[in-house]
């Protein structure tokens, strides 16, 4: 059994770091490691924080948490794509783009802390507002189970349920900018998820309300970059398609004023 | 009449345990304060994978909660109290019927019920689970839940900031604690009536295991410098098939193994290696792979259980057969045909991603990994018949008004867990301690806590803050860091012996000195992340000398805690809970010992050679127990 190629020599990291208003390029200069990603890198720098300049610097700040790409933390733009640091090696992006140097930045849709970290507290207001939970009435065992779900729809439901709210989706959309309210295909997807749980469905026209505000699906663009990105394959443009004409229909419904609990 | 004033409950952490106790104490009409380093949703709880025993029989196995609870007991070798191990299993129907309704998307049936699928340490099929990310998906059903309440008001959340002491009045009451905020290091008092910690485990302690890199253990142990005993630390969980890698070891869930993954390294008929069954004898065939679970323990094979597993790869590894001479065995799907390899494609997947080699091709390179911690903070349990029942407070510490609950208490799993065990225990735990800290707080006395205690505790705090910025030194928190898990992971993980245990005990006080010479290589106050794991490192240190010292003193063979010198379980010694206490006066943990709770099974051996299934007979069970559910 051969074992893994042994490499050699060093390669850049580059990293636009800073704080809002005073942001730059920094670049490192580390040992090449078959097993290297963002992560352990960023590790190495802290460790020893001297730039290329032979300067000493500080640590780069970054956010981090399980490592294994189901927790949403470290998101940030590597080669200038939005994705999990943690899945990211450094000897893929080498031999991809033929060039030792990769480039990390942080997120540009959300409010600048420092370095890598950004604050994507909005993701989760979003939640908020589209009602991204199951309304039951108390935490009290009734000794039944809710109604059954085939297995097809719960495969449904449970891709849809892996959104892990990192941002990638909100980074890559063209629509989410300082001009415009647009919460971003995550809340969206979430109404989806929430709307197809068979008790979640009795607050299907809240959501749907929530999603027809100027901060909803109106404000989808259909550029289609969101599910390019997301690290989950999260079906989000379907998603936004089906809210769309879903939200469309509660209009029709409440501009009629028929009452809520109607099944469309 | 004046308004009743609603009870303010701080919980701190925001994984499973955490957001059920928020869940039920919100339900319960509290006003809970949730604090979290993180956003609560990004919880180490997402990395489970496998699933949540529950004993509801539906697969037509006469699985009862009283066989799990038997399970458990045995799993963890006795030295679980039993009173808790029961109410939880009994509660897991419930509890899986309230996942449910709050839309944790379980596998399915054909039938649309949900699926159970078998697991290790049991012959029933009793693990839901939700694809291969059962935690994630629970975490996700309490977030929404507890954003729910978020909406109302009832819950307030304070993330990104973490707890760095607690608030006691001068009856020595939990009245709030001292936490600062990771993005600026202000520092912040928050009061309450009661406090909850619900802070996961202390993988970090170790720097590479199967942990977040938040489980650092920082809050335990800040809690036990302040006088909170530590129960069981030495009782750490090895998982034995983990991707190594330079920034942490990633699991490889045990269903690669159950679906005919096999584990080999290259045989080497010049070396010589003593097998279980007492024979001495070559390790395998030159030039031809060596599958060493398989010829060790012909019945159990790759299957063995976890402790085992971990304990075999070291040992052929130490031979000097480990892959590439490090400490890594293969673990073997290349030979599997397409439709078992798809069946564990998403496993597949995370080695591929994370590695860049694809396991259908190449052997998986693995290794064991630092995974669980059993131990924790030390919290009553009067059980439901005791007579005291109603005037002790379950899942509360020595410290009165505070709880602690999930991964970082110390109940449910003994000397070692069962897989997809925690799932349940940080689940029941959190419920129960939703129920039990309203009563508290019903108990206690109207007193007013002078607004002095916790402006001195805010300046204590401050003054620490400014000391550690601008200290300066030659040493770097994270090379000691580095030293310190290096220590860990040889001598007090899979293996341990006396005299490296006091050895890794002195190692442990010098970096311990060294620590009063580091300088930060960030003094800012804007996300200073250097300050922060220097401000959690004396901690995590006095929780890794809990850790060896436990294991030094513990001259037995039980569960997790393996140690070759003293091969053999011995109740008549060791059947024992090791308290922690800390001083601040003497250089090392006061350790003490309390007796095991084992008022409904007897302890028998633990052996999984022979596989029977059998009805356990539990005896003193009351008839009396509460659920809280």
């Amino acid at each position: 059994m051969k074992s893994k190629e042994i490499i050699s020599g060093t390669f850049t990291l580059r990293i636009f770091r800073g704080v809002p208003g005073g942001q730059f390029w920094e670049e490192f200069e580390l040992e090449r490691n078959v097993d290297a990603n963002v992560i352990s890198s960023l590790m190495e720098i802290q460790k020893n924080p001297i730039n290329t300049k032979g300067e000493k610097t500080t640590p780069v700040a970054w956010e981090q948490g399980c490592l294994e790409e189901v927790c949403g933390s470290c998101s940030m733009l590597v080669n200038g794509k939005p994705r999990q640091a943690c899945t990211a090696l450094i000897e893929n992006f080498i031999r991809e783009t033929g060039s030792t140097t990769v480039t990390l930045a942080p997120f540009t849709k959300f409010p600048l802390i420092r370095d890598l970290v950004v604050d994507r507290t909005s993701m989760f207001e979003a939640l908020k507002k589209v009602k991204a939970w199951i309304p039951i009435d108390g935490y009290t065992d009734t000794g039944k189970f809710g109604p059954v779900i085939s297995p097809e729809v719960q495969d449904a439901l449970y891709v849809l349920s892996t959104c892990m709210t990192c941002g990638c989706c909100s980074e890559s959309c063209p629509q989410v900018n300082p001009n415009s309210d647009f919460m971003g295909p995550a809340a969206m997807s979430q109404v989806r998820l929430f709307n197809s749980n068979p008790i979640g469905k009795l607050q299907k026209p809240q959501r749907l309300r929530a999603a027809l505000s100027d901060e909803g699906i109106a404000g989808c663009g259909n550029a289609q970059n969101c599910v390019r990105v997301c690290p989950k394959n999260i079906p989000l443009t379907e998603s936004l398609a089906l809210i769309g004409r879903e939200a469309s229909k509660q209009a029709i419904k409440d501009f009629l004023s028929l009452p809520d609990a109607s099944e469309s | 009449m004046a308004e009743k004033k609603k009870k303010e409950v701080i919980v701190v952490g925001g994984g499973l345990a955490g957001l059920a106790t928020a869940m039920k104490l919100a339900e319960k009409d509290c006003h809970v304060k949730l604090v979290s380093v993180t956003k609560v949703r990004r919880s180490h709880s997402v990395c489970a994978q496998g699933g949540i025993n529950i004993a509801i029989n539906l697969k037509g196995e006469d699985d009862s909660p009283l066989i799990h609870a038997y399970d458990t007991i045995k799993g963890g070798d006795f030295l679980a109290n039993q009173p808790p191990i029961l109410e939880m299993c009994l509660a897991g129907p419930g509890i899986l019927r309230l996942m449910e309704r709050i839309g944790c998307p379980f596998n399915r049936t054909s039938e649309g019920q949900v699926d159970f699928r078998r697991f290790g340490g049991t012959l029933y099929h009793r693990t839901a689970f939700c694809g291969a990310s059962t935690g994630q998906q629970l975490l996700y059903s309490l977030d929404e839940q507890v954003r729910r309440h978020e909406a109302k008001g009832t819950v307030e959340k304070f993330e990104n900031h973490e707890f760095l002491r607690l608030i006691l009045n001068s009856e020595g009451r939990a009245c709030g604690i001292v936490m600062h905020d990771l993005f600026n290091l202000k520092v912040h008092v928050l009061k309450a009536d009661a406090v909850v910690i619900a802070t996961g485990g202390l993988g970090m302690i170790y720097k590479k295991s199967t942990n977040s890199t938040f489980c650092t253990g920082a809050a335990n142990g800040r809690l036990y410098m302040q006088g909170m005993k530590y129960a069981n630390g030495e009782f750490i969980q090895i998982h034995p098939t983990a991707i190594p890698g330079l920034d942490k070891m990633r699991l490889i869930s045990e269903s690669v193994r159950g679906e005919g993954g096999r584990v080999w390294v290259h045989g080497d008929s010049s070396k010589q290696i003593l097998f279980p069954d007492g024979t001495t004898r070559p390790c395998g065939v030159t030039g031809e792979p060596w599958y060493f679970l398989e010829e060790m323990y012909p019945v159990f094979g790759n299957l063995v259980p976890r402790d085992i597993g971990s304990r075999e790869v070291l040992r052929v590894c130490e031979h000097g057969l480990g892959i590439d001479g490090k400490m890594q065995v293969y673990l073997d799907v290349t030979q599997l045909p397409t439709e078992k390899q798809h069946k564990l494609e998403s496993v597949l997947d995370i080695y591929r991603k994370f590695t860049g080699e694809d396991p259908r091709k190449k052997p998986m390179r693995i290794c064991p990994a630092v995974h669980y911690t059993m131990g924790g903070g030390w919290v009553d349990w009067p059980a439901a018949d005791d007579p005291d029942r109603w005037t002790r407070f379950r899942q509360m510490t020595n410290l009165k008004g505070c709880f602690n609950v999930g991964e970082s208490d110390y109940q449910y799993h003994g000397a070692n867990r069962l897989g997809a065990n925690s799932l349940l225990s940080c689940i029941f735990g959190g419920l129960v301690t939703g129920v039990e800290v309203p009563r508290y707080i019903d108990s206690l006395p109207e007193t007013e806590v002078p607004e002095t205690v916790y402006q001195e505790a805010l300046e204590e705090e401050e003054e620490i803050q400014k000391k550690l910025l601008s200290q300066e030194g030659t040493e770097n928190v994270y090379k000691l860091h580095d030293e310190m898990a290096d220590w860990m992971t040889r001598y007090a993980s899979v293996k341990r012996d006396n005299p490296d245990l006091k050895k890794a005990i002195e190692k442990l006080k010098e970096i311990r000195q060294r620590f009063k010479h580091i300088s930060l290589d960030d003094r800012g106050s804007v996300l200073n992340q250097v300050y922060v794991f220097a401000r959690q490192f004396p901690a995590m240190l006095e929780l890794a000398l809990v850790i060896a010292k436990g294991a030094l003193l513990r001259d037995e063979f039980r569960g997790a805690h393996f140690k070759p010198e003293f091969p053999e379980r011995d109740d008549d010694h060791w059947l024992k809970t090791t308290i922690a206490t800390y001083d601040p006066k003497k250089d090392e943990p006061v350790i003490s010992y309390e007796a095991v709770d084992i008022r409904y099974l007897d302890p028998v051996k633990r052996d999984y050679t022979k596989a029977k299934k059998m009805k356990p007979t539990l005896k003193n069970i009351p008839a009396n127990i509460q659920l809280p559910i």
